[in-house]
């Protein structure tokens, strides 16, 4: 792992703007992301996490221009790419891939898996043959464990897990450098899920992959990410390597979020110490003014509702956005 | 209701003979198994080769007249099948070259409003936004032209002629067509392909003609086979009121008409061409019915 | 103890236009009241079916045989009328997107006091009056207020509290749940893990949990049965499924499982191969071809589901032949 970041996200900001209720109501602005700064290194997975709605699947677009940031930096390999025209983006794509969630709404129903997979090279390797571009297509199916001879299959033919390795292999296609993994396993099998979650640590040893994974999941989160950023209503709550935040979690919402996770040991999960927050998450239209989290926060103090926390290190390489040091600890 | 979800067969083993089974082809098999569309199947396609070959069987041409046969009903010794019109000619012949005309105008119109139909509602559709906007008013504005007046205005201008009537039916039936696939665009470009598309860098017109237009196809071809009966009908009605086709040509609204006049004294001048029409529509229809099952999104 | 529900040799078919497919596959099961039992398997085992054909709600094209024994009475062939006031009062289903049972243009104090006046026989007033201390003990906050909106002003997690408290109105003596956090967000679905542990305790109702997180069923269920392609491959306590399983599906599954308390380098153990496909079943046992420890055997004889005391069993040739 180099030491120098190939990616660097600073204050990246994207508002979307709700239409007024009426005639003449006001547009509000929904703030999905919010001030979000992070590197990411070479060969590094840095784990996204939080709930629907905190703007984890908005972020990872936004850093692959998939939707325009309303403000901030995206810089990749020392170009602030953030709001290049899709003309200026194209020829960066080929280094920037995404996977997605629902593995079979992400394939074209009307394509064969080799057009499919074959598809980034056709759009950015004009001077590929025919015939070296199904060897490479065969090869990459065989590296991401599929059958080279079910090319001309359909994805309708195939189950969640095939697909996905399906979407794999057309973002590994043109070897790029950073892949975003927009919860590439909660739509699948618990048994098929450790089989993709092997496949991308694989590819990553194998390739030097950089990957922004992005899932609810913390407990799979755990297993791929080196480090891990913790979203709440489109603000970093806390970010850390592995190792620190599940062995010393200081934001409550980190603490929450990895204390409701249920572990599968009835002894242990019926014996574990629990923070249950109440409630459900606010309104990003209209967020809590200072910490965002104060309205769920069993510890919010009257300092909290006027006063925004700044981002703060507390440890090598564990930032916390919260104006007490792990309160209750 | 909670159904039950059919899942996907699975693919095992080593070698497995690679043979595709797309989502046409499942759809293909379904319609085989649809009776009364394989039957209108088979029908409508007896009506075309008749229309195409049928001609040369008869000794007869579509223009000759016989002076001494003027309407005549069925006459095997001179081989009229069908009998004569008013002006001695064959009906037989006729009502297969009236045929070949209501087909022609039914399925080049159909196409024609078809291509411009996909490529205008997908680009709306895709677009979006103020493109879509504009685009869809003007189909709007169009809407709001009568259309009889509309086809009258050009017969006037230009003087009575085939190549016309195709114009005007294309120009005024891709308006639905556009419609219905802006529409199924609009669902289409939120799924996840099409940003998995943007994502590896697509050009716009590519992810247009490559994602969106194979997808939407579905329902544009039924909706297609839905329209060439309409085409069919609305050519004979022009005909009926006098626009359409030019003389000796004839089409099934032609000799329909002719026929509606003198059915009392001739009936067979009715019942022949309009028994081909409607054999016809029905076909469409059944087929067009045959299709919508077959592709039904909820199987897939 | 006496059994609630008593399933016996139960069975169900759809016909699709592809063919048969046999999504439950002689399926008996035993669950007594106050026990929570988890129901555990991957989409396509079958689970989910189980109870559809157990509550009369399987699809037109589906069919089932067997004995469904509720309190003695056979669900699956009671006349519809006497299987409706059962459904309605004395067990009630709780679904994964709870807007499929809620009406979305009825009020939730019409749809709950509904049930009450039709079930119970309570007037108007009275409903009302249970329906809220129902909503308030499923943790609604401002309950007499809210109970007047409609179900989409609630967020999911609430939207599945009313679920709950409708479900309960009539004190079932079962409670089917079919997946009831799975859309849930963590906090909210240790909000309601934390809620069904309560009801457990406090109605005595018999709950059947099903789902395919065994995060999950860890920390609530009694008792555990495991199935896979359409039949049950193992049953037992949860100390007993968690800490000895004893089919290897089981112990792939656990071992597959990302957890909190594991090791974290490490990579995860991943069962080979894919889910079977219900319309063409193996003739032998239906994991056979992502077992480990299989044997020529296993690929052409179906295993059958084995008695090894204290309500264990399992169904597979290898444990039988260690017996």
């Amino acid at each position: 792992m180099s030491a120098e970041p190939i990616l660097k996200v600073r204050d990246l900001r994207v508002h979307f703007e709700i239409p007024g209720k009426g005639l003449f109501g006001k547009p509000s602005l929904l703030k999905a992301v919010d001030g979000v700064d992070f590197d990411l290194r070479a060969g590094e997975t840095l784990g996204i996490v939080g709930e629907s709605g905190c703007g984890k699947s908005t972020l990872g677009r936004a850093v692959l221009q998939l939707i325009e940031p309303t403000a901030g930096q995206v810089v990749w390999l020392g170009r602030d790419i953030a709001g290049l025209r899709s003309a200026a983006m194209r020829p960066l794509r080929k280094s920037l891939q995404i996977i997605f969630q629902d593995p079979l709404a992400s394939l074209n129903p009307r394509m064969t898996i080799g057009e499919i997979i074959a598809e980034p090279l056709v759009t950015h390797r004009a001077d590929l043959g025919k015939e070296e571009i199904r060897k490479r297509v065969q090869d990459m199916m065989a590296n991401v464990g599929l059958l080279p001879q079910m090319i001309n299959r359909y994805p309708h033919e195939f189950s969640g897990g095939q697909c996905q390795r399906i979407g794999i292999a057309r973002a590994m296609i043109l070897e790029p450098k950073l892949i975003v993994c927009d919860e590439p396993v909660s739509a699948l099998d618990v048994s098929i899920q450790a089989q993709i979650v092997n496949l991308l640590q694989d590819l990553q040893r194998r390739f030097g992959l950089s990957l922004m994974f992005i899932s609810h999941d913390l407990s799979v989160v755990r297993h791929i990410s080196h480090r891990i950023m913790v979203l709440y209503l489109g603000k970093v709550m806390e970010i850390a390597d592995r190792d620190s935040i599940y062995a010393r979690p200081h934001h409550p919402y980190t603490r929450a979020l990895i204390s409701a996770v249920p572990i599968p040991d009835p002894e242990k999960e019926r014996a574990k110490e629990r923070l249950i927050i109440s409630g459900d998450l606010p309104s990003p239209i209209n967020p809590p003014s200072g910490c965002v989290f104060r309205t769920r926060c069993p510890f919010a103090q009257e300092r909290c509702t006027q006063e925004e926390p700044k981002r703060r290190t507390i440890a090598d390489g564990h930032e916390l956005a919260c104006h007490f040091d792990g309160p209750g600890l | 209701m909670l159904f039950f979800r059919r899942k996907p067969a699975l693919i095992s083993g080593e070698g497995a003979p690679v043979e595709a089974r797309s989502v046409w082809r499942n759809a293909r098999l379904r319609l085989y198994r649809n009776k009364a569309a394989m039957g209108s199947l088979i029908v409508l396609g007896l009506i075309i080769v008749l229309a195409i070959l049928g001609p040369s069987f008869s000794p007869h041409e579509y223009d000759a007249v016989y002076w001494d046969r003027i309407q005549m009903g069925p006459d095997f010794a001179n081989q009229h099948w069908f009998g004569t019109d008013g002006n001695g000619r064959d009906l037989f012949v006729r009502t297969l070259y009236g045929a070949r005309v209501s087909m022609a105008v039914g399925l080049l119109a159909t196409f024609v409003s078809m291509v411009i139909g996909v490529v205008y509602g997908a680009t709306a559709g895709f677009f979006g936004g103020r493109v879509d906007n504009l685009m869809m008013r003007f189909v709007d504005v169009l809407y709001t032209l009568p259309f009889m007046f509309f086809v009258i205005m050009l017969m006037v201008v230009f003087g009575r002629n085939i190549f016309l009537i195709f114009v005007a039916l294309g120009a005024v039936e891709w308006l639905t067509m556009a419609r219905i696939v802006r529409g199924q665009t609009l669902a289409i470009k939120r799924r996840e392909f099409i940003e998995a598309a943007h994502a590896i860098g697509v050009s716009n017109l590519t992810i247009i003609f490559r994602h969106i237009i194979p997808n939407v196809l579905g329902p544009v071809i039924v909706y297609a086979t839905l329209t060439i009966p309409q085409v069919i009908l609305i050519e004979s009605f022009l005909s009926f009121l006098g626009l359409g086709v030019q003389e000796p040509l004839t089409s099934w609204g032609v000799l329909i008409s002719e026929g509606a006049n003198v059915m009392e004294v001739a009936p067979w001048m009715l019942l022949f061409p309009a028994a081909f029409l409607a054999t016809t529509l029905f076909c469409f229809n059944f087929i067009g019915d045959g299709l919508r099952d077959a592709l039904d999104p909820k199987d897939r | 103890m006496t059994a609630v529900l008593d399933v016996r040799n139960l069975e169900t078919r759809f016909s699709t236009p592809d063919g048969m497919v046999s999504a439950v596959n002689t399926i008996s099961f035993t669950l007594n009241a106050g026990e929570t039992l988890g129901v555990v398997g991957e989409s396509g085992s079958g689970k989910t079916q189980v109870f559809m054909s157990v509550m009369g709600l399987l699809a037109r094209n589906g069919h089932c045989t067997g004995e469904a024994l509720f309190q003695g009475d056979n669900l699956l062939t009671m006349p519809k009328k006497k299987l409706n006031t059962i459904r309605g009062s004395r067990m009630a289903m709780i679904f994964q997107d709870p807007m499929t049972s809620l009406n979305p243009y009825l009020s939730v104090a019409r749809q709950m006091t509904e049930v009450l006046v039709e079930h119970k026989g309570m007037t108007t007033h009275d409903a009302r009056r249970h329906a809220i201390t129902m909503l308030d003990r499923v943790g609604i906050p401002e309950a007499a207020r809210r109970i007047d909106m409609y179900p989409h002003e609630f967020s999911g997690g609430m939207r599945q509290r009313v679920m709950i408290a409708m479900s309960l109105l009539c004190s079932p003596e079962l409670l089917i749940a079919d997946e009831p956090t799975t859309a849930l967000d963590v906090t909210v679905q240790a909000q309601i893990l934390d809620l069904l542990n309560d009801l457990k305790r406090d109605f005595n109702t018999a709950i059947v949990m099903i789902t395919h997180d065994l995060g999950v069923v860890a920390g609530l269920c009694d008792r555990v049965m495991v199935m896979y392609g359409g039949r049950v491959a193992e049953t037992g306590s949860v100390k007993d499924i968690f800490y000895a399983p004893r089919h290897p599906y089981t112990k792939g599954l656990l071992q597959s499982m990302p957890r909190l308390d594991g090791d974290a380098g490490s990579s995860l153990y991943a069962i080979p191969g894919q889910p079977p496909n219900l319309q063409n079943l193996p003739k032998g046992c239906a994991f056979h071809d992502r077992c480990a420890v299989r044997s020529d055997r296993c690929r052409d004889i179906p295993p059958a589901l084995l008695d090894y005391g204290n309500g264990r069993m399992a169904a597979c040739h290898h444990e039988e032949a260690a017996r």
